[in-house]
């Protein structure tokens, strides 16, 4: 122990030289990638309401989550291919950016090779993405991160013109949140292009959703605290060719759509799709179904309905749907052996949800196809196996209200429309 | 309950234990340093005052000297009169870092007692956790890292990390820290050298958020309820802190609700204990309010719901999961996305999401036996029960 008595002696009166000087030696900044990242983050930090963050035109890169708490800041690039924000080779935190707060506005920047989800949302009210471009530059990859534009739990949100290109679950997605405007975006080669989950009141409508495994999806999943999805309307969108193979790690419930969809309504209500061009998607243009979970991953939540009704799809220009469905899914296989080896452009599982205990009826269930050109269509009788299917597109002739238009602080009036 | 003396604290002197590794040498190292150190201290620098200063409200000091929670230039830190330290049953594993916490009251103030929940405390409470490393550079120390603040400030609790210089003499208020490279064996003696990542400011609030406002995650009666060495001898820290007028409503330590220390068999079931590690390594986001309370995926020591603890739960947005099914299959570690995710560190798969740099090797093998553990006929009685509803639905429809 005596030994230690010098050196100890030493250390402290060294100690207490120091901290009486209390001289902080600030580390002198320069241009590094790390310095960059910090400034920002301080800035992000430090951001008092109304801020508005402007980021150069460059390529920077980031290793670590980008995080903003600050209400009514504004972050602001030069432009989606001129501002990048590069997180390839992310060491710390899943997301690209994450934002908890009120009255969000970011825009005119791209958010490129995230580790996990590029740009997440949570728990905001009146959130605006605009021009803003995420990417996974290797393209389609099973370790991508899964969401590209994502605000979830959040109230008025508004993603417009902006792109969105393979992510491994949806490129721009919005979750249990309400009144949501998605317009004029571009979803590429993800599994799932545009996605509303759990979420009520939604307009989506001028976006180009192409090459994708899926193009537009509108559901209800089980597993979610935010329930009662509803009031979508989908139109003058283009949904073409979405036939690009499901890369989604398969533990995931995306891996389990189908290549080949253009739409997707499952276990929703009040949904409106028109005047899209929806066109060339392998397994179905339309596809409208109960959501029937693996059987070894049952529903357990009892707020949760599994059930579709009330569909309105009028007015699309509707064609070559169905030409090659996704036999890599056993139900897809099963269905191709009783149905044949092509579908049809608008396929329906004809599940009706029960109603005071008896079997539902066409009447209850409310699904409507009107005016859709020569669309083919498909009732295959899911709950019956396959035993009455239909091919008669004119029994579901009728029209149903249409839905109101949204509105949202960002934008003034009604989006546009009908 | 036992008390420990050997793994707390200095018993004569009311200051703490510095290090799990070299218990003796530090012991008599620091005994003499802090006699020197307070002598020298006491008479060259005018840091040096009587008592808490405590600071409510922006601009925080850049110093943590100016709090005057620690004695001054006293290394390891000596709680300051009426700073008491404090420890937890089961704690977060923060890349094998010891953890030093105290708490400090205004005069006259107390929190006020909560059998589920963290107490609520007074405006002015300072909470602190001191994160500390062996010191390569002289071996037989430790390092201080960081001393992060949760201050309970009129408006709420402000989150304040301050970043020890390397000197070890002060530290310096950072909103957003520069991560440090380190170099340590840990206390099973794997050599690990890792950059070490100091939570910004929101990072704080990442953990410590529940419904958008910042709450301490610790001090709760069941983490809280365990003996403590303090100057005066052993106590129970419940009892402690009524005794001493911090904690008013709480009954006798032996009603309290309590959790097991999770790496101490003789403490509580494995499943108790298990339970405990997982309430206080993943139940911060993922609990109702907490970051992660969107995923349903609920892990508080409280939670009874089997289907939110992650039984045959299917992940919803959770990424890439290792294809396995659910976050917790009963009886088989493997297929459960809950141990794949402690035992990855790449970043999007890692948890819990940040601080966590290396793999928690003894509590991967806390969890592996747990799960291991968990009877497996539930595993077909629930998941055929289960399935029974969605598809008596579908035969029901026309």
């Amino acid at each position: 122990m005596k030994r230690f008595v010098p050196a100890v002696l030493v250390v402290s009166l060294l100690l207490f030289a120091a901290a009486c000087n209390s001289g902080s030696s600030e580390s002198s900044s320069s241009a590094s990638p790390a310095d960059f990242q910090k400034k920002l983050q301080e800035d992000l930090i430090k951001a008092a309401p109304g801020a508005v963050i402007e980021i150069p035109e460059g390529k920077f890169k980031l290793d670590k989550t980008l995080s903003l708490k600050v209400d009514k800041v504004t972050i602001r690039g030069k432009g989606m291919d001129k501002t990048i924000l590069s997180f390839a080779g992310q060491k710390a935190g899943s997301a690209g950016m994450l934002v908890k707060a009120n009255d969000f506005t970011i825009e005119d920047l791209a958010i490129e090779d995230a580790a996990g989800d590029a740009l997440k949302v949570e728990d905001g009210t009146n959130i605006t993405i605009r021009r803003v471009r995420v990417e996974w530059t290797a393209g389609p990859k099973e370790t991508n991160g899964p969401y590209g534009i994502y605000p979830v739990t959040c109230k008025n949100v508004l993603i417009e013109d902006s792109v969105a290109i393979a992510a491994s679950d949806a490129g721009i997605y919005v979750g249990q949140s309400d009144t949501v405007i998605m317009r004029r975006n571009r979803a590429e080669r993800n599994v799932a292009g545009i996605e509303i989950e759990n979420t009520k009141n939604a307009d989506v409508y001028e976006n180009t959703a192409t090459n994708n495994t899926g193009g537009i999806m509108a559901f209800n999943l089980p597993d979610l605290p935010v329930q009662g999805g509803e009031n979508v309307r989908i139109y003058n969108n283009k949904i073409i060719g979405n036939n690009t193979a499901n890369f989604a790690p398969t533990s995931q419930i995306v891996a389990g759509l189908p290549t080949g969809t253009g739409v997707l309504v499952m276990a929703i209500r009040n949904v409106e799709i028109f005047k899209n061009v929806i066109k060339d998607n392998n397994t179905a243009n339309i596809n409208i179904t109960t959501f029937s979970p693996p059987e070894d991953k049952p529903i357990k939540n009892e707020k949760y309905n599994q059930f579709v009704a009330s569909v309105y799809i009028h007015d699309n220009e509707i064609s070559g749907g169905g030409a090659s469905p996704d036999v890599r899914l056993p139900k897809i296989a099963g269905l191709t052996r009783a149905a044949g080896k092509t579908f049809a452009d608008v396929l329906y599982d004809g599940v009706i949800e029960p109603k005071d205990g008896k079997p539902g009826t066409m009447a209850d269930a409310k699904i409507c196809l009107d005016n859709n050109g020569a669309a083919t269509f498909l009732n295959y009788d899911a709950a019956n196996g396959f035993k009455k299917m239909g091919k008669d597109a004119k029994a579901y002739k009728c029209a149903l209200p249409a839905l109101a238009a949204i509105s949202l602080p960002q934008t003034g009036a009604a989006g546009g429309g009908m | 309950m036992l008390l420990r003396v050997s793994s707390w604290m200095i018993s004569f002197m009311n200051y703490r234990r510095w290090s799990e590794f070299d218990m003796i040498s530090i012991r008599n190292i620091f005994r003499l340093g802090l006699v020197l150190g307070l002598a020298i201290g006491s008479v060259s620098c005018d840091l040096l005052g009587s008592g808490v200063r405590v600071h409510l409200a922006e601009p925080f000091p850049a110093k943590l000297s100016k709090w005057r929670l620690f004695e001054a230039g006293a290394m390891p830190l000596k709680p300051n009169k009426g700073v008491v330290p404090y420890d937890l049953n089961t704690p977060l594993f923060s890349d094998y870092a010891t953890k030093h916490r105290t708490i400090w009251m205004p005069e006259g103030t107390a929190a006020v007692y909560n059998g589920e929940d963290v107490f609520d405390f007074p405006v002015g409470t300072v909470i602190t956790k001191s994160f500390s490393f062996p010191d390569e550079k002289n071996p037989g120390r430790e390092r201080i890292l960081e001393t992060r603040l949760l201050v309970r400030a009129k408006d709420g609790w402000k989150a304040l990390p301050y970043i020890w210089n390397e000197a070890q003499t002060e530290a310096t208020l950072e909103i957003v820290p520069d991560p440090v490279e380190i170099s340590f064996k840990d206390p099973g003696g794997t050599q690990h050298n890792i950059t070490y990542s100091i939570p910004n400011a929101n990072e704080c609030a990442q953990c410590h958020e529940r419904h958008k406002t910042l709450l301490p995650l610790g001090p709760k009666a069941r983490n809280l309820n365990r003996d403590l060495a303090y100057a005066e001898g052993p106590a129970n820290q419940l009892d402690h802190w009524t005794k001493i007028g911090y904690l008013k409503g709480a009954p006798a330590a032996a009603e309290a609700p309590r959790v097991p220390v999770w790496n101490d068999p003789t403490s509580g079931s494995l499943d108790a204990r298990a339970r405990a590690y997982l309430d206080n390594n993943c139940a911060h986001c993922h609990r109702p309010g907490g970051v992660a309370g969107y995923t349903a995926f609920l892990t508080e020591f409280t939670e009874t719901d089997m289907r939110r603890l992650g039984y045959f739960k299917p992940p919803n947005s959770a990424g890439y999961t290792g294809n396995r099914p659910f976050d917790i299959v009963p009886g088989k570690p493997e297929e459960s996305i809950l141990l794949y995710r402690m035992e990855s560190t790449r970043p999007k798969e890692r948890m819990p999401e940040i601080a966590r740099e290396i793999v928690h090797r003894e509590g991967i093998q806390l969890i592996r036996e747990w799960l291991a553990s968990l009877p497996q006929e539930q595993t077909a009685a629930r998941s055929a029960a289960a399935t029974a509803r969605p598809r008596d639905a579908a035969k029901e429809a026309p």
